[in-house]
């Protein structure tokens, strides 16, 4: 594993902290299974991809991408809590509509532009042409992408640790809190536990999104597939975190959560850069194989750790 | 003062398990009243008080608090009116905050949620200070979870809650019946000195014969979601236990089996 192999890959894993604090205050503050994450990070890169293809600053692309997941967020909230649609349900279906509505944005770019007659739908828009956030730090010869990518996602990625923990020690990040840990403690003081809920939807997606928003400007492109599996990732993450640093502290499970997706990515480019897999022909279509198998992992060795330091201390 | 008018409930109407609750209740309480509920299970104690703080919205007939009619608000647009204290001691706090942080919920209830820092300095002073009448060294474990209280704890947690913000009435609904019988003691201690400090206007649903005369000022008994029995004053002094068994065992028609109630 080269170093610039290295430092990608903790980059890759910086734009998954951000996604995996957003699947965090779905899954773990608001107990909200929410699959909107799968397209929601798609949606963050389609839109930012958009505007920065038309020649919007990347700067404001990024977080148009990131509104943009605010509101497939909120969507998702309301079905649940004004429509009473199971919280799944509600999800899944936010998720499958905005497959659609992803490839529209992906399409109607070059449309915009004037490249092509027809407004139609597309799988992936190509942005190597296009500027990015870290376009003005960028040596000629990107020779030290490995570099400026992964400190200016760190930069995000600690600028909004700090906002979510200002956030959650507010009232209203209290009152959010308490709406996920038990609803009718939250009704009986007061908290709009409907309104709350949709509010950390949209904070969440929008996390998720601003993820894919950065994202599509580290691979040159925007591509409908980006979102497979997001919540899955995230979620690896939360436990591999939760697992390796065990605190109940708000602020420091959230930097576990951060370590949680940057060890994920490693173990990821660990597993396909390893030479006796390599050998045996594993690879890049293997991924999302890795992934599930990482999960289960992740999810029942703690507790079989546990079993067994409580039969040794017997 | 509260006034609860023909309030009918039926819980899962039109199917075989149809359970007519609350068939035409009226209640009204004066300010400054510590009501004790009494009846039978099934009698509708539990879904009375669940009427009045929301988490049930009745069929038909009204609540009104102070002169509101809240028949039909949601449990947390009244909250700024109503507190109360849950059966379940899990229930009543939030596990995952800690103590502080569940304090300055209820320190907040009835007004909006803001963007502001839920705690300050200022708070835990004051929280400090709360904790510290209860008795139970609690005042020194401000940051930590309340997860790691005991049930007794947590119920004396939820009391103090209670008492952050003025109410227009408190509901207890069986708060002690999930401790054992030393703790479920001092919180009903507990909670008669609250109430007469605070000059709360009170409901407490109790299982037990003995604690409904002792504790409170009027006793009211429900029967197939009606009042059957209504006394305070004098005439509920002169009252014992055995009287009010044998009125219960009347409207029921049968003998009380149920230890709880005689020995409670």
């Amino acid at each position: 594993m080269s170093f610039e192999f290295l430092l990608g890959s903790i980059g890759i894993g910086l734009i998954y902290a951000l996604v995996s604090l957003g699947v965090f205050i779905s899954f773990r503050l608001l107990d909200f299974p929410d699959l909107t994450a799968d397209a929601s990070f798609p949606l963050g890169g389609a839109v930012c991809g958009l505007c920065m293809y038309v020649g919007i600053d990347p700067w404001i692309a990024t977080f148009l991408g990131m509104f943009a997941g605010c509101i497939a967020g909120a969507m998702t909230g309301l079905l649940y809590v004004k429509l009473n649609i199971l919280q799944l349900l509600s999800s899944i279906i936010v998720m499958i509509g905005l497959y659609s509505i992803n490839l529209r944005i992906l399409g109607i770019g070059p449309y915009i532009m004037g490249e092509t007659p027809r407004m139609a739908g597309s799988p992936n828009l190509s942005l190597l042409d296009a500027k990015t956030i870290f376009s003005p730090f960028m040596a000629e010869d990107y020779s030290n992408q490995y570099l400026v990518q992964p400190i200016m996602i760190l930069a995000f990625v600690v600028v909004f640790w700090l906002l979510l923990n200002l956030f959650l020690n507010t009232q209203v990040g209290l009152a959010l809190r308490a709406t996920g840990t038990n609803q009718r403690m939250a009704k009986s003081q007061g908290i709009p536990t409907g309104a709350i809920t949709i509010l950390g939807m949209a904070i969440s997606n929008g996390l998720i999104a601003l993820g894919g928003s950065l994202f599509v400007q580290t691979q040159g492109g925007a591509d409908i597939t980006i979102g497979v599996g997001t919540i899955v990732i995230g979620l690896a993450s939360i436990i591999i975190g939760e697992s390796i640093f065990p605190t109940k502290r708000i602020w420091a499970v959230m930097i576990a959560v951060i370590f949680g997706a940057i060890l994920y990515r490693l173990f990821i480019a660990f597993a396909l850069s390893n030479e006796f897999l390599q050998e045996i022909g594993v690879g890049t279509e293997d991924l999302n194989l890795i992934t599930a198998i990482l999960v289960v992992l992740a999810l029942v060795l703690p507790k079989q750790l546990k079993k067994y330091s409580k039969k040794r201390g017997k | 003062m509260i006034k609860v008018g023909q309030l009918q409930l039926t819980f899962n109407q039109g199917t075989p398990i149809e359970n007519h609750v609350l068939r035409g209740l009226n209640l009204n309480i004066k300010k400054g009243e510590f009501v004790t509920i009494i009846g039978s299970n099934g009698a509708g104690k539990s879904s009375l008080l669940n009427v009045i703080s929301g988490d049930l919205i009745a069929d038909s007939g009204h609540i009104t608090i102070n002169n509101k009619d809240v028949t039909r608000w949601p449990a947390w647009k009244r909250a700024g009116m109503v507190a109360r204290v849950f059966q379940d001691p899990m229930v009543g706090t939030c596990e995952n905050l800690t103590i502080e942080e569940n304090l300055a919920i209820a320190y907040n209830r009835g007004n909006n949620f803001t963007l502001r820092p839920a705690l300050n300095r200022r708070l835990r002073v004051l929280f400090k200070e709360k904790l510290a009448t209860l008795n139970l060294g609690l005042e020194n474990r401000l940051s930590d979870m309340m997860g790691l209280l005991s049930g007794g704890q947590r119920q004396a947690v939820s009391l103090l809650m209670s008492t952050l913000q003025p109410s227009k009435i408190l509901l207890l609904d069986e708060h002690t019946a999930a401790l054992d019988p030393k703790t479920a003691q001092f919180v009903l201690d507990l909670t008669n000195e609250i109430v007469q400090k605070n000059q709360l206007t009170t409901m407490m649903v109790t299982h037990s014969m003995k604690q409904a005369l002792e504790y409170g000022t009027r006793t009211v008994m429900l029967h197939q979601g009606q009042v059957v029995l209504d006394v305070s004053g004098e005439q509920r002094d002169k009252l014992t236990v055995t009287d009010l068994l044998d009125m219960f065992e009347k409207t029921r028609g049968e003998k009380v089996t149920d230890d709880a109630l005689l020995l409670g």
